[in-house]
């Protein structure tokens, strides 16, 4: 879907004029930059330290470093657009080794840290699996599937959650009314709703809203794992597959055909990686052709132990 | 069929035109059932402006329960509204007389319950100020996006089939409420739109009235099928069924039927129009009742035995929750209390008589309300993956104080409405009542002729 982008000129000026800025040089002086520079100076008090700084006429000039502030990031309408659009050329991926899981939840973690998220919302959420039977119980981290035939997206009456050309599904909160039928339509459980007003939300009051972090959280407004839009577009992997102390996660991109362990920073084959390890998808069944591949559960734990003891309380379902 | 009312025998107009338009003028009880309506209303809305600043946090609805009561209620809500479109327009266009004298109270109930159908969902929603979203960037993917355009849709001729049918009323109305206050006249002549009873008015009304009537059919077998999508379209344990749309239609109207039943004999009673809507009329709709009750309890067998046959293993969890775990007395009530013991009792003639109808009907209306909430929220109970590392509440759910009173409010608000078309309109169509008495429409133009001078 075409978006409109009616300031298309002004917009490309901004962003050389950031891009010269962001090559290595610092933004100056409010009067000179005018509307580029993001806050009022007479807040700041001198310091006496000058720092040297280009400027846009091309002379060397001094200013007092407390004049001086980072150059706001993009603004939120060109977020939203870029977040919208995607990375070009990209099939992001992501591959979930199974037997490698030993419930550490720094994924959980990392990502409630990224995402404003209080201790019970879970973007990703490691889930204790178990299949009956003889078998052992395993653990598995349960994203966003980011699904090439999403459920989801389908249903949103307002076009506030979507899929974007690099295989990823966002969510815009600006824009969602809070139906919930994306939650009623997931078959995974992935998404959540701030019921209530978002962790540390005067904290974030004043923050520009950035589509592909999803923060800040809004009230009444459903979130989601991202893949970590914001890491992807500055080539870093996601908070969850970096902080991962047992290798669990590989993030990459099909394209390439290459995935890259998050913990061990080993990069493989992605097809290879598939093949060789029997590689599945949750539900296949439903046809939503996930993006997240994971790695069958050998190496299980035995006898397993959880929180401690090695009985498991019998979930409902 | 004739002989069953001849207990009505020969009704001169003078007679009609004062037993319909007395219960406007008189306002005996008017004021504290009005007041207690209001009452509800005001405590419904307290607890919305509580919602509204904390957010819908303030529901048991968490993330995998995400749709509570507001939702089974706004099926309800529809469901109840379809019955307008049954009776007025089906059994109407076909030739059915009996339902002259409750054809209006059926539109009034229509419309009572789809324009607060409308509002639930609202209530329901996480950003009720960007309501405008849907039409600034709405998508016609999206079944939500369907349901809003044919409930409005259903509204706006709901309306018509209910204006249609009293314009000719409304001469009657001028001559017999000079003494109510100005702005009641005023509705009149503005509702009268310049008709006086010409015979190609006449004939243009009846013309309008049955375009109307059937063009109101495909929009309400469209606005009950497309809520039954808003779960069937989704891949849940439950609602993932191919018979959803005909399960909610033929559901619908038994609701409805029943809503009908209870308010003929509210009206019968307390408008004393007990000559009007005769026993006649409730067994005849306490044989539709049986038709109705009958179609639906064939879809709900469709729907749970061969599942239940099947017992596949993502389906086995949901429906032992419904048969016999948490759920199964709330699903045994419903089904048998509020279906197939109904079904048998208006078997018998005696039980199709106007109280033992009210009772009857109470148990089914409030068996189809917690019918709505057995097909929402089991449910979301049963996820595909399980529910873990959430507090306990996200594994459960019953409505809050918050949810119950914004619910009842609606309920309120859609019987105000019916009380105040009741009031300011005659709940029986004067002038096809008169008609079916052998007046004819001459006869009627010289009587509110006669009355002007």
């Amino acid at each position: 879907m075409k978006r409109k982008n009616k300031p298309e000129n002004n917009n490309k000026n901004k962003t050389s004029r950031r891009e010269f800025l962001k090559k290595g040089l610092l933004a100056g002086a409010g009067t000179v930059l005018g509307g580029g520079v993001v806050g009022s100076f007479n807040a700041f008090a001198e310091s006496g330290d000058t720092i040297k700084v280009l400027g846009p006429d091309g002379k060397v000039m001094s200013v007092d470093k407390s004049h001086l502030k980072e150059i706001g990031a993009r603004t939120e309408k060109q977020m939203q657009k870029e977040g919208r659009d995607g990375i070009p050329g990209r099939k992001w991926v992501k591959v979930i080794d199974l037997s490698k899981c030993k419930n550490a939840r720094m994924c959980m973690a990392a990502c409630q840290n990224a995402h404003q998220l209080r201790p019970d919302q879970h973007h990703v959420n490691v889930l204790r699996m178990d299949r009956g039977g003889e078998t052992a119980p395993f653990f598995m981290p349960k994203p966003c599937q980011h699904c090439d035939d999403p459920p989801c997206t389908k249903v949103c009456p307002v076009d506030a959650t979507f899929k974007r050309q690099d295989g990823l599904v966002l969510i815009d909160n600006e824009r969602c009314i809070g139906c919930r039928f994306c939650i009623a339509a997931c078959p995974y459980s992935a998404r959540i709703f701030n019921w209530t007003e978002p962790k540390d939300a005067e904290k974030y009051e004043d923050v520009e809203y950035n589509v592909e972090l999803n923060v800040p959280q809004k009230k009444g407004t459903v979130s989601k794992c991202l893949f970590s839009a914001d890491l992807l577009r500055i080539d870093k992997m996601p908070y969850c597959v970096t902080a991962c102390p047992n290798g669990v996660y590989w993030f990459g991109d099909e394209n390439e055909n290459a995935v890259t362990n998050g913990t061990t920073k080993e990069t493989v084959n992605f097809k290879k990686l598939l093949k060789d390890n029997a590689a599945y998808v949750l539900m296949p069944e439903l046809g939503t052709e996930p993006r997240v591949y994971y790695l069958p559960e050998k190496d299980r734990m035995f006898p397993f132990v959880y929180e401690g003891s090695t009985e498991l309380k019998k979930d409902k379902h | 069929m004739s002989e069953g009312k001849n207990n009505v025998s020969k009704k001169t107009l003078n007679t009609i035109v004062s037993d319909l338009t007395r219960p406007i003028k008189n306002h005996y009880g008017f004021t504290p059932w009005i007041l207690f309506l209001t009452g509800i209303i005001l405590l419904g809305l307290f607890a919305y402006i509580i919602q509204l600043k904390n957010g819908l946090g303030v529901t048991a609805m968490r993330d995998y329960v995400s749709w509570g009561l507001y939702i089974s209620s706004f099926i309800f809500f529809i469901a109840t509204a379809l019955i307008g479109m049954l009776i007025s327009a089906v059994l109407g266009l076909i030739g059915i007389k009996w339902i002259t004298p409750i054809s209006r109270i059926a539109e009034m109930i229509a419309l009572g319950f789809a324009m607060w159908a409308g509002l639930i969902i609202i209530f329901d929603m996480g950003r009720p100020d960007r309501i405008l979203n849907i039409f600034m960037h709405g998508r016609l993917q999206s079944p939500i996006v369907w349901d809003i355009t044919v409930v409005n849709t259903y509204v706006v001729i709901s309306i018509l089939l209910f204006l249609l049918p009293l314009i000719p009323d409304i001469p009657f109305l001028k001559k017999t409420m000079k003494d109510q206050p100005t702005w009641k006249q005023k509705i009149y002549n503005l509702l009268s739109f310049g008709f006086v009873g010409r015979p190609e008015q006449y004939a243009l009304i009846k013309r309008l009235i049955r375009i109307t009537a059937i063009l109101i059919v495909p929009v309400a077998l469209a606005i009950h099928t497309v809520t039954s999508w808003l779960f069937a379209s989704t891949l849940r344990v439950g609602w993932d069924s191919t018979i959803f749309g005909p399960y909610y239609v033929t559901g619908a109207f038994v609701t409805g039927g029943a809503a009908v039943v209870i308010a003929m004999f509210v009206f019968s009673r307390d408008f004393r129009l007990k000559n009007y809507i005769t026993d006649f009329h409730f067994d005849k709709m306490g044989r539709l009742m049986v038709l109705l009750m009958l179609v639906y309890l064939y879809f709900n067998i469709n729907e749970f035995l061969v599942p239940g046959y099947k017992m596949k293993l993502a389906e086995k969890p949901h429906l032992y929750e419904l048969f016999q775990g948490d759920f199964a007395l709330m699903f045994w009530l419903v089904q048998i209390g509020g279906l197939v013991l109904p079904v048998i009792l208006l078997l018998f003639k005696k039980m199709r008589k106007p109280v033992p109808s009210l009772v009857i009907a109470v148990a089914v209306i409030i068996g189809a309300f917690f019918k709505r909430y057995i097909i929402t929220i089991p449910t979301l109970l049963h996820p595909h993956l399980p529910i873990q590392n959430v507090p306990e509440e996200f594994s459960t759910y019953w409505p809050t104080p918050i949810e119950w009173s914004i619910t009842m409010m609606a309920v309120a608000g859609a019987l105000l409405i019916i009380t105040i078309l009741a009031k300011l309109f005659p709940v029986i169509p004067i002038w096809e009542t008169a008609y079916e008495e052998g007046i004819t429409t001459e006869e009627m133009n010289e009587f509110v002729k006669k009355e002007n001078d």
